[in-house]
């Protein structure tokens, strides 16, 4: 399902005194199965655009078609609630938006809500459990005795409850610990990678971006102002420190042995894996490693 | 050395029938003006052991003394004088509605008179760069200013010791530069001694001396050289990898021989520059 943007303002509380425009002159195309990181620092409107993916705020100005559905200032709110289905957002902390008794009514309260029965909810929250990292014995306890890491575990389980086609995840690693933040996050590759499902990231994390997205979109003032692959966006480093968002390590690592060894990698590295492909093509002479006298 | 915290086989449950306790038998100690990094995945009793120092908890055996004070009820206000604590939620711990009023807070809980106040306030927000901010409203501040002001409210009440509980965890790269800066300025200026509680590597880095926590015992103990040279291990310590061990490592698997010492970025460069240069 694609989602697409075209000539996207939106204004607050348009036509008071109050009016505060967030977002104008938006032009970006989401296609389906892929993964696409959103990137700008605090206040660039990331937020306003992640709430258009699904209709939660309609444009004020120009249109978003989600999949067949286009939406404008004037569609009807009527019939927006399947694409909540469709499109899932798991927010920031969504481990806050935990309420029911068990960690198993908790998952199946999506799907309730749209016509699915208690028994077959909960049925599928015990199979959403190991895909999130816990075990089936979970289903029954209280989602208030787990520790922050698995909390926000079981609240992406109840988005993916829903099956969304797509899933909108704004900084779902915020606040867990490294090894938490990984298997999230291969967690979301591996839906990407084998269910199809489409991806938008928001994050600040360069890393993150480099490692899984496959389109970046910049977004600074309430517009876009840079859309493409990663790896074209991240040859653009000073740049990108400018707009104090800033380049993978790898990256800023590559540049600097760029300019001591005068050397040229291309393609651009992104990870650390392929820089020391390209280390290696450049020193690995066969020669016996590391005997510095 | 001149000991400011010591802390003698402490043990914590957070409940009766928990069989597994929070803390187990944790020793250890931290002398003035330094800088501590408390490690260690989440739910590896960090969070139970930097609350025993300022006495939120009492521990179920052991000792913990702070400056000249053993932890104990008759102790624990002047403790807390000594100590102040920066939490992970910015937005968690703001009582005041403009900048200035929230730094006054604790001073107007130790009842100074009122031009004290408004001088250590003035002085305060001056030390963490956001005097500018004094009549603004917290919540319009970014996440990094927040913690600057609890910072703030912290340097005010004039503590021995600042905790920081994962105090840069949801900042964005930025604000947790802008943090890590304050602080570094801060402890040396007033000469504190400096508990960060991190998952954050520079955060890490930053410190004198780092301890390992594991399953609610102190797993590990070292300088951040020695216990960035764990490798891989670090992920398991609750610690992203630095960078140059995440290329190291990636050297080694495409088959070159690396050195097994931790190298910083510079280290590395200069490793490289010498291996290249001997073709």
């Amino acid at each position: 399902m694609d989602i697409r943007f075209e000539e996207v303002g939106f204004t607050y509380q348009k036509g008071t005194p109050f009016e505060s425009r967030a977002l104008y002159d938006i032009n970006l195309s989401i296609n389906d199965k892929s993964y696409t990181a959103l990137v700008g620092h605090t206040g660039s409107g990331k937020s306003t655009v992640l709430q258009h993916l699904n209709a939660l705020k309609k444009p004020t100005e120009g249109s978003v078609s989600i999949g067949e559905q286009v939406i404008t200032a004037a569609t009807n709110n009527k019939g927006l609630k399947k694409l909540r289905k469709k499109v899932g957002i798991v927010f920031q902390f969504p481990e806050a938006q935990l309420f029911e008794e068990t960690i198993g009514r908790d998952i199946a309260f999506g799907p309730k809500n749209f016509g699915v029965s208690e028994e077959e909810a909960i049925e599928k929250a015990k199979a959403l459990l190991p895909q999130v990292g816990l075990d089936e014995s979970f289903l029954d306890r209280s989602p208030f005795d787990l520790s922050g890491g698995q909390m926000r575990r079981v609240a992406i389980a109840g988005v993916l409850a829903l099956e969304p086609q797509v899933l909108v995840l704004d900084e779902p690693t915020a606040g867990l610990d490294p090894q938490g933040r990984k298997e999230i996050m291969d967690m979301f590759y591996d839906l990407y990678k084998n269910q199809g499902l489409t991806i938008v990231l928001v994050t600040h994390q360069m890393e993150d971006v480099a490692q899984y997205a496959d389109h970046m979109v910049i977004l600074e003032k309430g517009t876009v102002t840079k859309e493409g692959a990663p790896r074209d966006l991240f040859k653009e480093a000073d740049w990108l420190e400018s707009m104090q968002l800033g380049v993978p390590q790898t990256v800023r690592f590559a540049q600097q042995l760029e300019k001591r060894f005068n050397w040229t990698f291309d393609p651009l590295p992104l990870t650390t894996d392929e820089l020391a492909e390209q280390i290696k093509e450049k020193i690995g002479d066969g020669r016996e490693a590391g005997d510095r006298t | 050395m001149n000991e400011i915290v010591t802390v003698n086989q402490i043990s914590y449950h957070y409940t009766e029938e928990d069989a597994r306790p929070a803390l187990n038998d944790v020793s250890f100690s931290i002398n003035k003006g330094e800088w501590i990094a408390i490690i260690g995945p989440n739910g590896s009793g960090k969070s139970t052991l930097a609350k025993a120092i300022n006495g939120l908890i009492e521990p179920s055996g052991g000792e913990v003394k702070v400056g000249p004070y053993e932890l104990n009820e008759e102790n624990i206000w002047s403790i807390r004088e000594m100590v102040g604590m920066v939490f992970q939620n910015p937005d968690n711990q703001f009582v005041g509605s403009t900048v200035q009023d929230d730094v006054a807070f604790g001073l107007e809980n130790q009842g100074l008179p009122r031009e004290e106040m408004v001088e250590r306030v003035r002085e305060a927000l001056e030390k963490v760069n956001m005097l500018e901010f004094a009549e603004r409203e917290p919540a319009r501040l970014s996440g990094g200013q927040k913690q600057r002001v609890a910072i703030a409210g912290i340097v005010a009440l004039r503590p021995d010791i600042m905790i920081l509980d994962e105090a840069t965890s949801m900042l964005d790269p930025k604000g947790r530069e802008e943090v890590l800066r304050t602080v570094k300025e801060v402890k040396e200026r007033e000469n504190l001694s400096v508990i960060s509680i991190t998952h954050d590597i520079d955060e890490a880095a930053s410190a004198n001396r780092i301890l390992v926590m594991r399953e609610g015992k102190l797993i590990k103990e070292g300088t951040p050289e020695e216990i960035f040279s764990y490798g891989d291990q670090l992920i398991e310590m609750g610690l992203d990898l630095p960078f140059p061990e995440k290329l190291k490592s990636s050297l080694k698997n495409s088959g070159i021989n690396v050195p097994s010492e931790y190298l910083t970025e510079e280290g590395m460069v200069e490793w490289l520059w010498t291996y290249d240069s001997k073709k």
